[in-house]
């Protein structure tokens, strides 16, 4: 297998707050191949959106502190100068956030923030950038492309500024695109042509993925691997079948255990696992689940940590790198269920 | 409003004729200029000729000189606008930077070092100030001239020398206000998402901040120095004092002391007018900078 | 005061969901939290305990004045500071420390009068005006706005103008300048707190508006009022000196200590002590009020900080 487009290793974020040293993101790996989608799932206050701005560089310096390594195209984001990181934005990786509805500049045109996204990458006359950024805005399915360029923000609803940002994404042809909740702000309709959008236009480029969600129903729908964090860290991660279909992890098959019907759910929001994730400022010392657990079968449990292990039982274990199911966990029973 | 301006002066104490008239009264002038005046016709018809003739711009005429209101306002105008808009412009010299630095770095030396300043700019009485800005450029170093005011045509030097002093005393104490202003929307301004999706785009540091940062603090800064502005030209009696300076403040101040009627309802109306302009200009201006509220 | 534009209203599209509570409260508990937390907050703790100082000091001018403030000594006139005189004296021989502390009880009554009756005026209308909504908030604030329009010195010098100068006239004409702020505020504060689930709840089991208004309304919408009130106060002090610095205020022979700027003033070149020291006083006064504002916005009304910022002027 070739080498992957992101490879992230033992990735760690630190944030100062008046309540202590969080620790947000705790030894997190991870890759992601050219044309592969990973979907990061999790609660709020998981880590997830945290670990994806930490590898742009994009958490405020004063608070944060990032350690680890993540390669992209063998080259580590973390440790760039910031004038390589920002010519890495963009063109190496695009993003798309949120809200649609505060992540455009309301004071400026639609068509303005294109070109001067496109404009901050290489000698292009204005003309011919407005030409991209009308095509780009073709692309993602706006009606009258040349009319939107002119166009505010405001004028326009939360679907169509949501497909301007990743217009603004994709206008560069990033070989990498990070989604953070990008459809959750949007209702179901839109969400899904978000979604075919989103396929189409990596099928077209060979763009690698990582969608951050806490969305099931997207993850079964767009995903070729799952990664579940929990406490800033990985605790299962494997193919969509192998994660969704035989979950390892006592956390995992928590979140799994309220959703009706993964074929036919829409809004398969993860289910309600009694309790509260741990404040980052105060992690457990052993398995960070084990708080809220409710199996805790090992003594181990409560004081060591359990380490990112090959589920044994999985079937797909002799695959590639990338199929490998693996789980963070003691219990032993994520093989007989 | 014109009824609250003409009401409040008319409850101002004392006979203003018999004031004018001074030691040279008798009845018989007394009785003329009552005539002459209308002083001797009932409130409301009084109220309606004045305000029609304030429409026509015909203000009425000073008790004390006889010269017509308009006239004197209109001598006093320019002096009051010059300093009005130079202090702002000190205002947004010392506030702009200032606030703009401190909210790049919170918390640091120079955020700290600013809002102490900003701090002291906004409690210091600036009589006193412009006192000791006298006793020490005027006085002790002999560099500027204590007061007084030349038209620009006529001694360009003179005019700035006299004008610097009460600008930076007005300009100090607007600009420690528009300080604060500005810290805290270029703070709002940094923390906005819209920032985050320009970093992404891989922006230079630079445009960044320019089109996404200060494009957008704009917004406030606009208001809150119309706001200041309109205070400024009202508000700048006591250093008009101070410094001798002929404008406006002065003009009603005396009105004031001798009760002179029309001019004092002159200058009153003429600053309420010059308010609701100054917030006129700064709804269009605001029209202009934000899209989000052209229709 | 001049140049020193009015607060910016301290009421925006936000400030009336800020600083509302989201449960009532019983006041005791309340209070002994703020105190604790302002006391944590140096600046603010600093500020209250000076302010404390002059208040005293204002209390106990009589006592506490080296000599009579009044008292006439021609042949120690235009006194350096020295150790008789710490501030000097000025034209007529009079000790100039003592006059500043008798300043102090002048400009302080003058300053607490006028907030208060801004207070009283000015929250009884907000106050109305966002329970009662409807007409009466519309003729209530409407007269608020064009009061508001008219510019603060100007009002408070025609108000002056119509009752004739004196240290009570100058109290009334500040306070009218502030009602509509604090209907403002008030106002604000009232519509946030009127629609929360204890007041309708209040309401439905048939309590009087009276009793609504003084144990659940007003309590909660207070915090805003509380941290207007101390930065009202400064410029309360500030606009009492600027009015007897232009002898429309306190009237001689008593001690403003604007009006001992003013008559300072002409001695500048020769005795700066004559004005240099009841500027201070104001300056620290008003700039004690002005922290202690901040200070308290910090502690009960967080959000409203951008809102309010610089709000002193």
């Amino acid at each position: 297998m070739s080498a992957p487009l992101l490879e992230v290793e033992d990735l760690r974020v630190r944030l100062r707050t008046p309540r202590g040293t969080a620790h947000v993101v705790n030894g997190l790996g991870y890759t992601v191949g050219r044309g592969e989608t990973v979907a990061v799932v999790g609660e709020s206050g998981s880590g997830k959106s945290v670990s994806v701005l930490a590898l742009l560089g994009l958490l405020p310096a004063r608070v944060a502190t990032v350690t680890g390594a993540a390669r992209l195209d063998g080259e580590d984001l973390l440790t760039m100068s910031p004038e390589r990181l920002r010519e890495v934005r963009g063109p190496g990786v695009g993003m798309v956030f949120q809200d649609p509805m505060t992540s455009l500049n309301p004071v400026l045109t639609i068509g303005r923030q294109l070109v001067e996204g496109i404009r901050a990458h290489g000698e292009v006359s204005k003309a011919e950038a407005r030409e991209r950024a009308a095509g780009l805005l073709a692309e993602v399915g706006l009606p009258d492309p040349q009319r939107a360029l002119d166009r505010y923000p405001h004028e326009l609803s939360g679907g169509m500024r949501q497909r301007v940002v990743i217009a603004i994404a994709l206008s560069n042809n990033p070989s990498l695109l990070i989604a953070d909740e990008a459809t959750t702000a949007l209702d179901v309709t839109v969400q899904a042509q978000i979604l075919d959008l989103v396929a189409e236009l990596q099928a077209e480029h060979g763009t690698g993925v990582i969608w951050i969600t806490h969305d099931l129903g997207v993850v079964a729908g767009i995903a070729d691997r799952v990664l579940v964090m929990y406490g800033g860290r990985c605790v299962e991660d494997g193919t969509v079948d192998d994660v969704l279909e035989r979950p390892a992890h006592p956390y995992t098959r928590g979140l799994l255990g309220a959703l009706p019907d993964l074929a036919t759910s829409d809004d398969g929001d993860l289910a309600t696992v009694p309790g509260v994730p741990p404040a980052p400022t105060d992690l457990p010392p052993g398995c960070v689940f084990w708080p809220r657990c409710p199996v805790r079968s090992d003594p181990r449990c409560a004081t060591e940590q359990p380490p990112l292990a090959i589920v044994p039982t999985s079937h797909r274990d002799i695959g590639g790198g990338g199929l490998v199911h693996r789980a963070a966990t003691w219990c032993e029973e994520g093989s007989r269920g | 409003m014109s009824v609250i301006v003409f009401g409040l002066v008319q409850l101002v104490p004392g006979d203003p004729i018999r004031l004018a008239l001074g030691t040279r009264f008798d009845q018989e002038t007394y009785d003329a200029l009552l005539a002459r005046s209308g002083l001797g016709q009932p409130l409301v018809t009084q109220y309606f000729g004045w305000a029609g003739r304030a429409l026509t711009g015909d203000l009425g005429v000073s008790f004390r000189s006889g010269e017509t209101v308009t006239s004197l306002i209109a001598e006093r105008l320019p002096a009051t606008l010059t300093l009005a808009f130079a202090s702002i412009l000190v205002a947004l010299l010392i506030a702009v930077p200032l606030g703009t630095l401190s909210a790049l770095r919170p918390r640091s030396v120079v955020d700290r070092v600013a809002t102490v300043l900003s701090q002291i700019g906004i409690s210091v009485p600036e009589f006193w100030m412009a006192i000791v800005l006298i006793l020490v450029f005027a006085g002790t170093l002999g560099w500027l001239p204590s007061g007084g005011y030349v038209p620009l045509t006529e001694d360009p030097g003179g005019w700035a020398q006299r004008l610097l002093l009460p600008a930076v005393v007005t300009g100090v104490v607007s600009g420690s206000v528009i300080t604060r202003f500005v810290r805290s929307s270029v703070l709002e301004a940094l923390g906005a998402d819209h920032v985050r999706t320009a970093q992404a785009k891989g922006l230079p540091t630079r445009q960044i901040f320019a089109w996404h940062v200060l494009r957008n603090a704009l917004l406030p800064l606009v208001t809150v120095t119309g706001v200041q502005l309109a205070y400024l030209l009202s508000g700048v009696v006591v250093v008009e004092i101070v410094f001798a300076w002929p404008g406006l403040g002065q003009l009603a101040l005396q009105a004031v002391q001798s009760r002179d009627y029309p001019v004092l309802q002159g200058a009153i109306l003429l600053f309420a007018v010059v308010f609701l302009l100054i917030n006129l200009v700064v709804d269009l201006l605001y029209t202009a900078i934000d899209p989000r509220i052209r229709r | 005061m001049t140049g020193a534009p009015l607060p910016e209203p301290a009421v925006s599209p936000t400030a009336t969901e800020a600083g509302v509570p989201s449960t009532a409260r019983t006041s005791r508990p309340r209070w002994r939290e703020t105190l604790v937390l302002l006391a944590r907050n140096p600046t603010a703790a600093v500020a209250a305990t000076v302010l404390l100082l002059i208040a005293l000091m204002a209390v106990f001018d009589e006592t506490l004045a080296p000599s009579g403030p009044n008292e006439i000594a021609v042949e120690d006139r235009l006194q350096p500071p020295s150790l008789e005189h710490p501030f000097g004296t000025d034209d007529l021989g009079r000790d100039i420390l003592s006059r500043v502390v008798l300043g102090a009880a002048v400009s302080l009554r003058v300053g607490f009068l006028a907030v208060a009756f801004a207070l009283v005026v000015g929250a009884l209308i907000g106050l109305l005006a966002g329970f009662y909504g409807c007409w009466v908030d519309d003729v209530l604030m409407r007269f608020m706005d064009i009061l508001f329009a008219f510019p603060a010195v100007l009002l408070a010098i025609a108000v002056l103008a119509v009752r004739g100068p004196g240290s009570g006239n100058t109290a009334l004409a500040i306070g009218i300048v502030y009602v509509p702020v604090f209907a403002r505020v008030t106002r604000a504060s009232v519509l946030g707190v009127r629609e929360e689930v204890y007041v309708r709840a209040s309401r439905s089991v048939g309590a009087s508006d009276w009793r609504l208004l003084t144990r659940h309304v007003l309590p909660n919408a207070a915090p805003p009022i509380i941290v207007q009130t101390s930065v009202s106060l400064a410029f309360a002090v500030l606009a009492e000196a600027a009015l007897s610095f232009l002898g429309l205020g306190t009237q001689p022979p008593n001690p403003s200590w604007g009006l001992m700027l003013a008559e300072g003033r002409g001695f500048i070149d020769l005795a700066w002590w004559l004005a240099f020291f009841p500027g201070m006083a104001i300056f620290l006064t008003v700039l004690c009020f002005n922290l202690l504002g901040d200070g308290l916005r910090d502690v009960l009304d967080p959000r409203q900080r951008t809102l309010m910022a610089g709000s002193g002027r």
